[in-house]
């Protein structure tokens, strides 16, 4: 069997093999920034009961960022529903972000080529697997990329469409953030192969595992992999190692399942702490820039939070309204009904 | 203008239409070099070649979910599910997501896709390949099912189906697919989804019913017009969802009695959204309960039990009579 080693950017040599310019990786380490940022925010927002149950990115900003960067606006992205962070950098408006948290749309804005974030785990892998389908049919220069976590690769359709990928052979990533816990099952219960990687090799796929809190080595094996899909060279599954630092949502209490000796020890590698030192090594990086990019963060936040809580009330008509493209008169005299009552 | 079986209808529509639209691709296990189980997609791969008319691995979610991606990707993917008794892993994917990508993206996405299915008894078929699962279906906000019963019918709800916006299930009665031949029109024309057809107009009952079961509904009714001079109308329901609720009032309130076809179990079958659409539209015309003729509360049977299971001409001539006898 094939041997899936863990990829760095930075050798021992400490040579870095980073394809794309610093400036890339400042504009990464700045929206790593803006989504901490965001969880901070919507962590208080949501104890206020201002938003609902939320999944953070705590301790995952390298890869959700990262990756999202190594994709060009007209690949296809197919997230699940903790990769906001990701849907941002793709072109999902703030504003979307929240208005999704507060439970008033769908994480979907018109002309961003994303899907909203699946729910169902593991079962938007195959829209992302038809997706490329449809772009190499139409010969379209994109891909099509789904986010999904360690837990994602027991379901059977994570199977399914790593072996309708394989068949097909579309360019489609498959971007599995390993973060070592699905809301209390371990990676150890989750599955006996050594990597998750690994499991690329019985459908005939590449396989690869990164670390998925070194930001550049994520964007290169993204940028990487989407290149050899767009050559016609097949699909890729990556798997970036991570650690999810926070709970699974709002709603969970990791302290019934694992340690804060084992939390630490991964808190100790927080990627935006990583980059940003690699950052000032390079004189990229001050600390005044850094509080400078963190008070931009949380003002941008703010102003979007404000907008969106300013927007009033939902319309009842809106949940009938896109149910079909042409409504059926069943459901038309439902929404005149519903629509009456609320005039009440 | 041809005389056509079912198999030889919808195989010249989707030719026809793959030929009318490039966008248009098949999916689906054996429809290529095999033309399909039942031989709807005969030649169609010689035809249009592997990237349109494609033979899958086997997995039903799969089929389903792809088949979504493609839609939303540009293409129009008209996917075949071998038996709808398969179906069932592909639930998720239509419950999910295929149902409700319009809704989920303010309307922005759409799933223009169909997915064709053979079901039913009848034809002495292994276990587990004739059920009748369009009840599940019904209940999926987002998705349109329609089940022709007639060649003709095949080819406008086919032709309705892969034009609409959004996704429909098209439900293909196995026991119809070779059973008569009838005058096809070679011209694309539409049954619009959401319309029943009076397949016979009557006045004394309206037998309403669907699929397999309407030819089944016309030897009874012949039956009894030679014995009784009974007046049968017939409603071929043929959309489910959206449902024609204005053309089963209307038959009702014409007739004041009802009997209610289908070969799906009793409890929550459709028949009991037709039960309940016809009484809300005509109660006060009602001169009898209305009676429902459905397989029972049973697992479809391995087929020596087959007969006892699947509504027949005299247990549905048996309802009318029970319809009629209330004055």
């Amino acid at each position: 069997m094939n041997q899936y080693p863990v990829v760095r950017v930075m050798d021992v040599e400490g040579t870095l093999a980073f394809s794309s310019s610093l400036e890339t990786a400042l504009h990464i380490y700045q929206d790593m920034i803006l989504l901490r940022a965001f969880d901070e925010k919507t962590l208080t927002l949501q104890r206020q009961g201002r938003v609902g149950t939320f999944a953070p990115s705590l301790g995952q900003e390298a890869a959700e960022i990262a990756s999202a960067y190594a994709l060009d606006r007209q690949d296809w992205m197919v997230p699940s529903y903790r990769d906001h962070g990701a849907l941002y950098v793709h072109g999902l408006p703030l504003d979307h972000v929240i208005l999704f948290a507060m439970g008033r749309s769908g994480s979907y804005a018109a002309g961003v080529r994303a899907l909203p974030s699946s729910i169902p785990i593991a079962t938007h892998l195959l829209h992302a697997v038809g997706l490329a389908y449809a772009l190499k049919q139409q010969a379209e220069p994109a891909i099509a990329m789904a986010y999904f976590g360690d837990g994602a690769t027991s379901e059977g359709d994570f199977h399914e469409a790593l072996n309708f990928a394989g068949v097909w052979q579309v360019p489609v990533l498959f971007f599995c953030q390993n973060n070592g816990w699905a809301i209390s099952t371990p990676v150890h219960r989750q599955t006996h192969s050594e990597t998750l990687a690994q499991k690329a090799e019985a459908y005939g796929i590449a396989g690869v595992r990164v670390d998925g809190n070194d930001a550049l080595a994520v964007y290169e094996v993204v940028r990487q992999a989407r290149e050899k899909a767009i050559q016609g060279h097949g699909p890729t599954l990556i798997e970036a190692v991570t650690y999810r630092a926070g709970p699974h949502t709002t709603a969970d209490d990791p302290t019934r399942y694992r340690t804060s000796n084992e939390v630490n020890i991964h808190t100790a590698q927080d990627p935006i702490r990583r980059l940003g030192e690699f950052l000032i090594q390079q004189g990229l990086l001050t600390k005044t820039l850094k509080e400078q990019m963190m008070r931009d963060s949380k003002e941008r936040i703010n102003e979007a939070v404000g907008r969106v809580e300013a927007q009033g009330a939902v319309m009842v008509g809106d949940m009938f309204r896109h149910v079909y493209q042409t409504l059926p008169t069943r459901i038309q005299r439902q929404w005149h009904e519903w629509e009456d009552r609320s005039h009440e | 203008m041809s005389e056509k079986n079912m198999v030889e209808a919808l195989h010249d529509t989707l030719s026809q239409m793959m030929q009318h639209d490039p966008r248009l691709v098949l999916l689906g296990e054996d429809i290529g070099v095999n033309g399909g189980v039942f031989r709807v997609t005969d030649q169609l791969l010689t035809q249009f070649g592997s990237d349109r008319v494609i033979d899958t691995p086997l997995a039903e979610s799969a089929i389903v979910g792809t088949a979504l991606g493609m839609a939303i990707g540009g293409l129009r993917p008209v996917c075949e599910i071998q038996f709808l008794g398969f179906l069932y892993p592909a639930l998720d994917q239509l419950i999910s997501h295929v149902s409700r990508i319009r809704a989920r993206s303010a309307g922005a996405l759409g799933a223009a896709l169909v997915i064709r299915a053979p079901f039913g008894g009848g034809i002495r078929a292994p276990e587990q390949h004739a059920d009748s699962a369009e009840g599940y279906l019904t209940t999926i906000p987002g998705l349109k099912v329609a089940i022709p019963s007639s060649p003709a019918d095949a080819k406008g709800l086919l032709i309705a189906a892969i034009e609409d916006e959004d996704p429909v299930v098209l439900l293909e009665p196995i026991r119809l697919y070779r059973l008569g031949r009838e005058e096809v029109p070679d011209t694309l024309y539409r049954v619009p989804l959401g319309t029943a057809r009076i397949v016979q107009p009557g006045r004394d009952v309206s037998v309403i019913t669907y699929g397999a079961m309407v030819p089944l509904a016309r030897a009874a009714a012949t039956q009894l017009q030679q014995r009784y001079g009974w007046d049968v109308e017939i409603v071929d329901v043929r959309s489910l969802s959206p449902l024609d609720e204005e053309t089963l009032g209307q038959s009702v309130r014409k007739t004041g009695r009802a009997v209610i076809v289908h070969e799906a179990p009793l409890t929550g079958g459709f028949g009991a959204e037709i039960l309940a659409t016809v009484t809300e539209q005509a109660f006060w015309w009602l001169k009898a309960p209305i009676v429902r003729v459905t397989g029972p509360d049973v697992p479809f049977p391995p087929y020596a039990w087959e007969d006892w299971y699947v509504p027949n001409v005299s247990r549905i001539a048996h309802a009318i009579g029970q319809v009629m006898a209330e004055e």
